[in-house]
């Protein structure tokens, strides 16, 4: 520890402390702009310097180490006549429009300029002009207020892990840009304009859309990915115009995905459902919610009369809040008996939810996870399914963590990484073989079901990296993803992970892409009885798109162009009106209704309502509550959203370790038999993930977007397929074709095709890790 | 893109740096890339990004930020006169004027026939023999009065 004066305060820090710590710790504010916490020391916009005892001259406060004893003083004269000095310069080549910049009323420089800052300029010559970049359709540049304080060039190195942008030329012709012609392209690019300390990069969607101080700000969480970042929806008018990161060290630290930045934009797309709409003989009529509902009480007890609870399936995203998932479960399980209550999104394998003993979650906190010595993660593309989790883990692995990834299809780590990619049918014997070797490795004894396949190499880089740090008795976590969830194999990947964890005694659990994932296996009473498995007579949809956010898209459009009556819960208009009765039901998105979600982590996260519902949408609760007492279900007279949580969570705030458990409960274990059929790889794209996203404009033009709408194989594939990169190719599954367009991938494993669970037209594609036929189009 | 000599040359200088550590290796590999075709491309940059496994606008940066990188197409011989101060006040900025007129191109151009090109540049050091004028980035002439600049003219092909 060492002692420091700052300003006459007196303090001790840790060894290593800069001068800018030690002033944040006792809240003494020295202006800065290239500083940032989490960011790398640049020292280049020189605006913190101080006075330091002893010093020769003003030192900057972010690059200089405390050392014992030091004096420093950030209000002398020296260190504001310096401060100023520096504040003068910057403003030589700034063009002042304040009046016309986004940043304006929330900009550091102006903030700064009004307490160090001249009147007027004492520099009559020409300012210099920068031209502006394109970098993509999220960011909006204005390169000529640009202060080269490099935070956004520092942030896409080290917390988004590749350079997309840089500053290019020397000294007056430095110019913050992408490389020519390439745009910025990564899951977590938004932060930069948070970070832009001026308003050079900022919210493409936002431009001009309203100054910072018209805005209200609320608190929101996250709706898109299990992580449950925190959220700050900004507000004008009744409309969400913004959405920023509200800082929580132990879950997003303070950025957030663009997904969860820029998907508000389909809070007020055309697309909104604005009144309840009922489809009666082929007629579409907007009517009152109590017409409407009545309605729909009506058709639900005509149904259960006629055919029986069983004749009616309910599938509700997992991405609903804990008061509606747990109102659906009580309306419909408890209250009329349904038992094909689906709340689990695509996953596949439903003996996950009967041979589970408890809530399957991360099976760690999260900050536990980021002190993990070796990262193994299963089965998942982990960057798209949750951005910022693979950000923390690129984070330890720069630390000094190993990363292991066993995959049938990944995006680039952008970290170093021992990766293996296989076909999705094959991923259970890779586990399995990987288990084996690395337990026999370290010299323990090997559970019968491990030794279901055969050791690898001696030399596996895998099997290496996993059992030194199991060897050394290390921290490791093996993570099952999405691809793992919604494997028809799942079962059998998790019993197999949860023994290898046992093994080499390391932390297992699962990272779901969805924001309530873990509240949808805590408040369903029965889903035994999967809502597709057979025709249903009346099907209802919570805050999903039927097809679109189903396992088997093709089984589901069967169910929905079968079923007699379709009731759709959601805050868009359904794509079709096609059952003889059907009932549009315009419910609140996330931003609108007060809730809960709880994370991976199993941490509760209550929110209110940020704006007034648009048009007659209400929030879901409400809707459930009046559906419950129309169909006179005892038990539905919740007066606030914070009633219905505490009947559904009590005084949670966190689920208890004996709710968490991801123990498996099945003994038989068997893998099947290699082959070389084509198999599908169907990931469910990053901006495709669920019903908001879907129809956020700005995101969907993205590069990330149009990624996935190919058909990808890798050239062995191809090639024995007969089929060039950029062909035309039919693909067919179950007897349906589609057509599109074929793209070489070598990160791919042989006889896979890469085809995204939600693509447009995808209606007609059946299983998303199922057998698949590709031709090419004559 | 670049010939199996000069990816050879490129390997050797990525032997002196760690093999997680490649990105030390991108000046010589962008000077060996210049060495042989001329000039960086943009395709080029992405190319020797490409083979040191660095992002494009990470070799963007260096290439740009040193005067020695040509990002456009030079002359067969790149002539490049100092005009810093110690130069110009011996007449740096005369002998740039006289290789203009003499040359008739200005700063960054071409000449019609391909054969020169002409760039201001930084001190290099040789401030007691100014003005100095830079060959091609690696010949330095000294003292480049008119009749010095004539006869070195006179010397190339």
């Amino acid at each position: 520890m060492l002692e420091i004066e700052i300003d006459g305060k007196k303090l001790t820090v840790p060894d290593g402390s800069t001068v800018m710590e030690a002033a944040e710790a006792v809240g003494t504010y020295i202006p800065h702009f290239c500083y940032h916490k989490k960011l790398s020391v640049a020292a280049n916009c020189r605006m913190c310097l101080v006075q330091v005892e002893k010093a020769p001259k003003p030192l900057p406060a972010c690059a200089t180490p405390v050392t014992d004893g030091m004096r420093v003083f950030t209000k002398s004269d020296l260190a504001v006549k310096a401060q100023q000095g520096v504040m003068e310069f910057l403003l030589i080549n700034h063009p002042l429009d304040c009046p016309i910049c986004d940043q304006g009323g929330e900009c550091q420089l102006q903030d700064l300029a009004v307490g160090y800052g001249d009147v007027d300029s004492r520099f009559s010559e020409v300012k210099r002009v920068v031209p502006n970049k394109d970098l993509g359709p999220l960011i909006s540049t204005d390169m000529t207020r640009c202060i080269h304080c490099t935070r956004c060039v520092r942030f896409s190195e080290e917390i988004a892990g590749a350079q997309e942008i840089g500053m290019a030329g020397r000294g007056e012709h430095s110019e913050v840009m992408s490389f020519i012609g390439l745009t910025v392209d990564s899951e977590i690019s938004g932060n930069v304009i948070d970070l832009c300390p001026v308003g050079a990069l900022t919210s493409k969607p936002f431009r001009y859309q309203a100054r910072s101080w018209e805005l209200s700000r609320r608190k929101g969480v996250s709706p898109h990915d299990g992580l449950g970042s925190n959220l700050i929806l900004q507000t004008k008018g009744g409309r969400v115009v913004r959405v920023l990161p509200r800082e929580n060290e132990s879950i997003n630290e303070c950025w957030i995905s663009d997904r969860d930045r820029f998907s508000y934009e389909a809070l007020m797309s055309s697309e909104r459902l604005l009144t309840p709409e009922l489809t009666i003989g082929g007629q579409v009529v907007s009517t009152s919610w109590d017409s409407a509902l009545s309605k729909v009480a009506e058709e639900i007890k005509g149904t259960i009369e006629k055919f029986g609870a069983d004749s009616i399936g309910v599938v509700a995203s997992p991405n609903s809040t804990v008061e509606e998932l747990y109102l659906i479960n009580k309306l419909f399980g408890g209250g009329l008996g349904v038992r094909a209550i689906n709340t689990f999104g695509r996953m596949s394998d439903y003996r996950l939810v009967s041979e589970s003993e408890g809530v399957r979650w991360l099976g760690q906190s999260i900050s536990e996870l980021r002190q993990s010595d070796l990262f193994m993660i299963v089965g998942s593309d982990l960057r798209m399914e949750s951005p910022l989790l693979a950000q923390q883990i690129r984070q330890s692995v720069k630390r000094g963590a190993e990363l292991c990834v066993l995959s049938p299809s990944s995006s680039k780590q952008l970290c170093r990484s021992v990766e293996r990619i296989v076909r999705p049918d094959e991923l259970l014997s890779s586990l399995v073989s990987i288990a084996h070797s690395v337990v026999v490795k370290i010299g323990k004894s090997v559970p019968a079901v491990l030794q279901l396949a055969g050791l690898l190499a001696d030399d596996d880089p895998m099997v290496e990296a996993i059992a030194k740090v199991a060897g050394r008795g290390g921290r490791i976590s093996i993570l099952l993803g999405e691809q793992v969830e919604n494997s028809p194999q799942a079962l059998e990947i998790a019993k197999v992970a949860s023994l290898f964890a046992e093994a080499i005694s390391a932390e297992f659990g699962w990272s779901f892409a969805s924001a309530n994932k873990v509240g949808a296996q805590l408040l369903t009473v029965d889903s035994a009885d999967p809502t597709f498995s057979r025709q249903r007579k009346m099907l209802i949809g919570f805050g999903v798109d039927l097809c679109a956010d189903s396992p088997n898209a093709q089984l589901m459009s069967h169910q929905v162009r079968a079923a007699d009556a379709l009731v759709l819960f959601s805050p868009f208009k359904p794509l079709s009106h096609v059952a003889p009765f059907s009932a549009s039901l315009p419910v609140a998105p996330f931003s609108e209704t007060g809730g809960s979600y709880i994370n991976i982590e199993g941490v509760v996260q209550a929110f209110n309502g940020a704006v007034r519902c648009a048009g007659d949408a209400r929030p879901g609760w409400k809707v459930l509550r009046v559906l419950g007492n129309l169909l006179s279900i005892p038990g539905f007279d919740y007066q606030s959203v914070e009633d219905v949580r505490r009947a559904a969570l009590g005084d949670l705030e966190k689920l208890s370790s004996s709710t968490l458990n991801n123990s498996i409960d099945v003994e038989d274990v068997r893998i099947n038999e290699k082959h070389n059929a084509l198999i599908r790889v169907g990931d469910v794209p990053i901006y495709q993930s669920d019903a908001v996203v879907r129809r956020s404009h700005s995101l969907q033009e993205t590069k990330l977007a149009g990624c996935s709408r190919l058909a990808r194989m890798n050239s062995k594939t191809l090639s024995s397929l007969m089929i060039n990169h950029g062909d035309n190719v039919l693909v067919s599954q179950g007897g349906a074709e589609f057509s599109i367009v074929a793209e070489e991938d070598d990160t791919l494993p042989d006889f896979a095709v890469a085809l995204p669970a939600v693509i447009d037209g995808c209606g007609v594609l059946g299983e998303l890790y199922g057998p698949i036929s590709v031709k090419k189009n004559m | 893109m670049l010939t199996a000599d000069s990816l050879f040359q490129i390997d050797l200088e990525l032997k002196k740096y760690p093999e997680s550590q490649k990105r030390s290796a991108v000046m010589s590999a962008l000077r060996i890339a210049q060495s042989e075709l001329g000039w960086l491309s943009q395709d080029t940059i992405k190319f020797v990004a490409g083979y040191l496994g660095l992002m494009p606008m990470a070799v963007y940066e260096v290439a740009t930020f040193y005067n020695m990188y040509d990002l456009a197409p030079r002359g067969k011989y790149k002539l490049t006169v100092c005009t810093n101060l110690p130069c110009a006040l011996s007449g740096g900025e005369d002998a740039l004027d006289y290789l203009k007129r003499k040359l008739s191109i200005s700063i960054g151009e071409v000449t019609a026939d391909g054969r020169f090109s002409l760039h201001e540049g930084e001190c290099m050091g040789a401030c007691g023999y100014a003005p100095v004028v830079l060959v091609n980035n690696h010949s330095m002439c000294r003292n480049m009065t008119p009749q010095a600049i004539d006869s070195m003219l006179a010397e190339f092909d």
